[in-house]
C-alpha cells in the first residue's frame, strides 16, 4: 500500500462508455486479484475507487466506466501523462485450489479477468458469465478466452448471447459449477447470493479515505456489525454482508 | 527549527494533528507512517454507546472538498478505551479524545470513563457535529447551553478540555467568549459546514442524510477568518482546521492565531499529507521569516 505517480502508457475506449488505462506503477506487484487503487483525477478533489482489472510486475490495467464529472477526465488523459494512484486497497477475492464460476455484471467484470489469471495459472478450471446491457456493452470477453477461460455472455436486449440475466446464461447453457466468485450491479449480487452458498461477491462504494479510516462505505453484516467496503472488502463471503 | 508548541495538556513536538473522524483511532494511517511524527491525533468521536450511523451514500464530493455525513458512528466508550486506546500506547504522540453525545450527560459519562486512560491528553468537546439530531450542534449553536456544557465537562475532567465549535451559527465568537468564560482550556476551530449536494439524474440529495458536513480547501478561507476573529476575543489557545493540506495553509492559521492545527479531508486526498505537511513546515517558516512555531502564531493580529 502506498502512493505512486503512475506513468499512463495507453487509455483507449473499449465498449460503449467504457475505458481501459494501462499504467507503469510499482504498485502493480503488489496486487492481489479484487484489489483496487484509489485514482486522483486532476482537477477533482476525492480519489475515485476502481478495481484492477490485470497487473504484472510493472504494469497494471484499470477499466473504468465513465459515470461522472471525474472519469470522463480520467478518459480524456492520454499516454505519457501521470496520474497519481494509492493502492492497493482492500481484500481481494481469494484463489481456492478448486473449480470456479465467476460472474460479472457490466464495468463489474474487469476484477474478474485478473482472477481468471490467478484460478487458470494455479490449475483450476475457470467458468466465466458476464452479463451487459447490451452488445455495445460488451468488454473483455476475448481477454476472458485468451486466459483459457469458458466464456458464456447475457445481454438484457439480447443483442449479443443469452437474452437476459447472467443466471439465464448460467440455465441456458447448463453450467454446473457452485463456487462462485461475483462482481456487478447490487440486484445482480443479490440474485448471485440467493441462488448459491459459496463463494464471494465484490461491493462498490461511494469512498473517501479507501483505507478504512473515516467509515464513509460501511455495509452492515447479518449481525448488524458494520464492516468497511474498503477494508473489510469490497469482497465479502455470500451472505456476510446485508445487500 | 523549533516546531514544538505547549499546550493545555498537549506536548506537540509539531503542531500538526490529523483531525477527528479523518484517522479512525489511527491504525490506517500507522501502516503508513510512523504516527510518533505526528504532534498528535485526534481520534474519531466517542459516545457512552455503540452507534452505527447514518445510511449510506455517507460521501459527495464537492469542487474543492467534500461532504461527509457518517453520524458519529463509534463503538462506544468503553470498546474504544479496551480496544482501541491500548493500540495508541506504542506511540510518542498526543492524543485527543474528540466526545460526542446526544445529551450533557452523554458527554460526561465518556468523559468519566476516559478519565483514568493514561494515553488521552485532552478531551475536545464536539459540540458542533451537523449529522446528528442533538448530536452537539444544539449545544453548539446558543452561547448559554456550550458554556454549560463547557462548565459540566470540566467539573467532570481529569484532563484539558478543549471545545470544539460549529461554524454554522451567526457570530462564533460570542460563543468562543461563552466557552472561555466557562473554564475552557481551548478551542478547536472549526468543525465543518453544513451543505447539501443534489444528484441531477435522480433529483434527489446525493447523501443518504440529505445534508452533510462540508470540508475541504472549500472552507478554509472560512476558518482562517473564524480563527482569525475569535484569536483576537480570547486568550485560550486555539487549534485551527478547515482544509488545511500544506505547510503554507499551516502558517496562514498561525497567523491568523492558531497555536496548533488539525489536518482532515486532505488526509483522504493524499493518506502521507501530515508528515509531509511537517516536513516541509520549518522551511516555510523560515522563507516567511519565523524562527519557530510559537513567534508565527498571531502574526496578523500584532
Amino acid at each position: 500500500m502506498k502512493t505512486d505517480q503512475a506513468l499512463i502508457l495507453k487509455n483507449e475506449k473499449i465498449a460503449a462508455d467504457t475505458f481501459r488505462m494501462i499504467l507503469k506503477t510499482d504498485i502493480a506487484e503488489e496486487v492481489q486479484c479484487g484489489q483496487f487503487v484509489q485514482v486522483q483525477v486532476p482537477g477533482f478533489y476525492l480519489r475515485r475507487p476502481i478495481s484492477v482489472c490485470m497487473a504484472d510486475e510493472e504494469t497494471l490495467t484499470l477499466v473504468y466506466k465513465t459515470v461522472g464529472d471525474g472519469t470522463k477526465a480520467m478518459s480524456e488523459m492520454e499516454a505519457g501523462q501521470s496520474i497519481n494512484l494509492f493502492g492497493p486497497l482492500g481484500h481481494g477475492f481469494p484463489v481456492e485450489k478448486r473449480s470456479v464460476l465467476l460472474i460479472g455484471g457490466g464495468v463489474g467484470t474487469p476484477p474478474l479477468l485478473l482472477t481468471a489469471k490467478k484460478y487458470i495459472e494455479a490449475g483450476q478450471k475457470v467458468t466465466a458469465v458476464l452479463g451487459y446491457n447490451d452488445k455495445a456493452s460488451l468488454m473483455l470477453e476475448e481477454e476472458f478466452r485468451e486466459l483459457g477461460a469458458s466464456v458464456y455472455a447475457a445481454t438484457m436486449d439480447g443483442s449479443y448471447g443469452t437474452q437476459g440475466t447472467v443466471l439465464d446464461a448460467i440455465r441456458e447453457n447448463g453450467i454446473e459449477e457452485t463456487y462462485v466468485l461475483a462482481c456487478g450491479p447490487l440486484p445482480m449480487l443479490k440474485a448471485v447470493s440467493a441462488a448459491y452458498s459459496e463463494g464471494c461477491v465484490s461491493l462498490e462504494s461511494r469512498m473517501a479515505c479507501g483505507m478504512g479510516a473515516c467509515m464513509g462505505c460501511v455495509v452492515k453484516d447479518q449481525n448488524g456489525e458494520s464492516m468497511r467496503v474498503c477494508k473489510d472488502g469490497p469482497v465479502f463471503e455470500i451472505g456476510k454482508a446485508v445487500l | 527549527m523549533d516546531l514544538s508548541v505547549k499546550l493545555p495538556g498537549l506536548n506537540l513536538k509539531n503542531p500538526v494533528i490529523p483531525a477527528s473522524g479523518c484517522a479512525g483511532y489511527g491504525r490506517e494511517l500507522a501502516e503508513l507512517y510512523d504516527l510518533s511524527l505526528l504532534g498528535g491525533i485526534a481520534i474519531k468521536s466517542a459516545t457512552p454507546k455503540e452507534r452505527f450511523g447514518t445510511p449510506v451514500p455517507r460521501i459527495a464530493e464537492t469542487p474543492m472538498g467534500m461532504l461527509n455525513a457518517i453520524g458519529l458512528q463509534n463503538h462506544g466508550v468503553d470498546y474504544i478505551i479496551e480496544k482501541e486506546l491500548p493500540f495508541l500506547e506504542q506511540f510518542d504522540t498526543e492524543v485527543i479524545a474528540n466526545v460526542a453525545g446526544a445529551s450533557e450527560e452523554d458527554y460526561i459519562e465518556v468523559i468519566r470513563k476516559m478519565n483514568d486512560s493514561k494515553v488521552v491528553k485532552a478531551y475536545e468537546l464536539n459540540i458542533s457535529c451537523p449529522n446528528v439530531k442533538h448530536g452537539g450542534i444544539g449545544l453548539g449553536t446558543d452561547p448559554q447551553l456550550a458554556a454549560n456544557i463547557t462548565r459540566m465537562a470540566k467539573e467532570a475532567s481529569a484532563k484539558p478540555v478543549y471545545v470544539k465549535l460549529t461554524p454554522n451559527v451567526t457570530n462564533i465568537v460570542e460563543i468562543a467568549k461563552a466557552v472561555e468564560n466557562a473554564g475552557a482550556d481551548g478551542l478547536v476551530l472549526i468543525n465543518t459546514l453544513l451543505g447539501m449536494r443534489i444528484d441531477l439524474k435522480t433529483g434527489k440529495p446525493l447523501l443518504a442524510n440529505t445534508t452533510g458536513g462540508l470540508s475541504g480547501p472549500a472552507i478554509k478561507p472560512v476558518a482562517v477568518r473564524m480563527v482569525y476573529q475569535c484569536a483576537k476575543a480570547v486568550n485560550i489557545p486555539i487549534i485551527g482546521v478547515g482544509g488545511i493540506s500544506s505547510a503554507e495553509d499551516v502558517l496562514e492559521f498561525l497567523y491568523a492565531g492558531a497555536s496548533a492545527v488539525e489536518v482532515g479531508a486532505a488526509n483522504f486526498v493524499d493518506p502521507y499529507v501530515c508528515p509531509k505537511i511537517i516536513e516541509n513546515l520549518g522551511s516555510v517558516l523560515e522563507k516567511y521569516g519565523n524562527a519557530s512555531v510559537k513567534e508565527a502564531t498571531g502574526r496578523s493580529l500584532k
